[in-house]
């Protein structure tokens, strides 16, 4: 019970058995991940430098991950390449790699997650040494409450490998931040930034001519891929959706018995479908539904973003504190675009009676 | 404190009643030895305790199987928690042992019999895996409350998980609406 603290996890232990036994679940064993970030191959041996053969990338609506700066990095084993032909997602080669740094002013740590030999994906995390002389692997458990000056409230959270799945393994294909809407040259101009602007970074066509990605369908690299919305409000409305919500909600992945998408491969019409007047199984200050079209403060989805209450957030974990930016964002479209769209299906309706 | 007596004294009942948990509306596409094998986990590993609400019969308190494993009643509603005590007593525990108050809020047992609105009629195996290996709402939302013992549970084989879950889907749905856990913050304010 990391968010709940001590009292509340000797409290499962006292009434789970009295004893305490191993905690962790035996998930399958692997040669053990290096001990330091300087020996996973991000960087030119001896040095600070990215290593040139590895791609960088900024994925065009970022997760929310309370204010960091990001860089990511992708490694694609010579002679390999991503294989996007599949219907179920992009399908990485065997060694592939991916880092995300995550700094607040200063590099605080950096995850890696790995395809294995026997197809599964490993994750870990390294956490940056206060003389960022190296990162070292951090175990397996995640620290629930680092002390980290530069972020807000001075505390930070290493997640663990259970939390790491809990998001990566929500949809078929656990890389979430590289997809052909996320490395779209067609850029979402309502979506500010964090990040710096790495000048190697590739986009999908750069990524394609550098062949580390066959069976592109043609009409992706005519055409740089863009959320087909109503509005520019919704476009990155639904673009952020996607990017903080649409890899746990999605309509068939883990979660598809929720039968709620926020992911954008469903259509823009199917997404409000499963949104707008429909039921939530979690109720929240007495409301329960998901989106009241023309009301944020008495929809779930919404009222769910505001909150940082352990059993309330969303999302659920990777996030202490809530993005302001993103909720007015997703609250204008609530308020201003769906009701709209809710007129005028009325008007339908009228006109078909 | 008779609470807690309460809990060892229902775990003992809830083992002895193993045999009595007859359950006899399995349907034949089930695999039936799994099922059996479920049953038996989910007797021996006291899911009852707390899954099933108690009541009171001839001989004190016993569980109501009429209501198996449907969780926390609806019909008993908990507005608000119950005064604090004192250490290091930490817990309390309602009559039917299926709303429990502690430094985490007040949780309440979930409906886990196959009713689709509100039981797990939705969830597939892979749902009920990936909530108890990772402690989390279907392996992905919030954090499951105590006292639910998934830290030990977590450790079942895939094998064992599976005859639980297959067990439980073969038995009857219940509608069984369970309130949502009373966080701590109001738990204190109260
Ligand atoms: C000591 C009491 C206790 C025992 C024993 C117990 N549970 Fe639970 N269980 C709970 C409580 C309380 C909750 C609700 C927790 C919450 O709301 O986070 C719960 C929730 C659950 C959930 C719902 C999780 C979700 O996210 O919806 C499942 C599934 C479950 N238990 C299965 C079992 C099984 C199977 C067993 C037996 C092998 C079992 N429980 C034994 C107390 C218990």
């Amino acid at each position: 019970m990391r968010a709940l603290g001590f009292a509340t996890r000797s409290f499962i232990i006292l009434l789970a058995a009295g004893t305490v036994l191993a905690s962790r679940p035996a998930w399958p064993a692997v040669d053990a991940a290096p001990a330091r970030l300087s020996e996973t191959g991000l960087y030119v041996p001896g040095t600070k430098r990215i290593d040139p053969s590895l791609v960088s990338f900024r994925p065009q609506y970022p997760l929310w991950s309370d204010g960091a700066t990001k860089r990511r990095w992708l490694f694609i084993p010579p002679g390999t390449s991503i294989d996007a032909a599949g219907p179920g997602g992009w399908d990485f080669p065997v060694g592939t790699r991916l880092w995300k740094e995550f700094s607040y002013g200063l590099p605080v740590e950096t995850r890696l997650i790995e395809r294995l030999a026997d197809g599964t994906w490993r994750y870990v995390a390294y956490v940056w040494r206060p003389d960022l002389g190296d990162a070292l692997l951090a175990p397996a458990d995640g620290i629930a409450d680092l002390a980290v000056p530069t972020t807000p409230g001075g505390r930070y959270t290493i997640p663990s490998e259970d939390d790491c799945r809990a998001c990566h393994e929500g949809p078929a294909v656990p890389v979430l931040g590289l997809s052909a809407l996320q490395l779209s040259a067609d850029r979402d101009p309502l979506v500010r930034h964090l990040d710096e602007i790495d000048p190697n970074e590739l986009d999908l066509v750069a990524l394609h001519e550098a062949g580390l990605i066959r069976n592109l369908p043609a009409a992706l690299l005519d055409t740089p891929p863009r959320i087909d919305s109503a509005s520019a409000t919704e476009r990155a409305a639904l673009g952020y959706l996607h990017a903080n919500c649409g890899h746990c909600h999605n309509a068939d992945g883990a979660l598809a018995l929720l039968e709620m998408t926020l992911h954008v491969d469903s259509s823009v019409a199917e997404v409000r479908r499963t949104l707008t007047g429909v039921k939530s199984d979690f109720r929240m200050h007495g409301f329960d539904r998901r989106i009241v079209p023309g009301l944020p403060h008495a929809s779930v989805l919404a009222l769910r973003m505001r909150s940082r209450e352990p059993l309330e957030q969303m999302p659920p974990l990777g996030t202490r504190f809530k993005d302001d930016e993103g909720i007015a964002l997703v609250e204008r479209w609530i308020r201003e675009d769906l009701i709209l769209a809710q007129g005028e299906a009325n008007d339908e309706i009228d006109q078909s009676n | 404190m008779k609470s807690i007596n309460r809990i060892s004294l229902a775990a003992f009942a809830a083992i002895a009643a193993g045999a009595a948990v007859a359950n006899d509306s399995a349907s034949p596409a089930l695999d039936a030895e799994k099922v059996a094998r479920g049953k038996y986990l989910v007797t021996i590993g006291a899911c009852h305790d707390c899954h099933t609400p108690w009541i009171d019969g001839p001989n004190g308190p016993e569980l109501d199987m009429s209501r198996m494993l449907s969780g926390h009643p609806a019909d008993r509603a908990i507005a608000s928690p119950p005064a604090m005590i004192e250490t290091p007593w930490v817990v309390q525990v309602n009559d039917t042992n299926t709303a429990w108050a502690g430094p985490s809020g007040v949780s309440f047992t979930a409906n886990l019999t196959p009713d689709r609105e509100t039981g797990l009629g939705n969830w597939t195996f892979r749902s009920a895996k990936d909530t108890i290996r990772s402690g989390r709402h279907l392996g992905r939302g919030r954090e499951i409350l105590p006292p639910m013992p998934y830290i030990m549970y977590r450790q079942m084989t895939d094998e064992d998980l599976e005859a639980v879950f297959t067990f439980l889907q073969s038995i009857p749905p219940i509608e069984n609406l369970v309130p949502d856990p009373l966080p701590p913050m109001v738990a204190q304010a109260q």
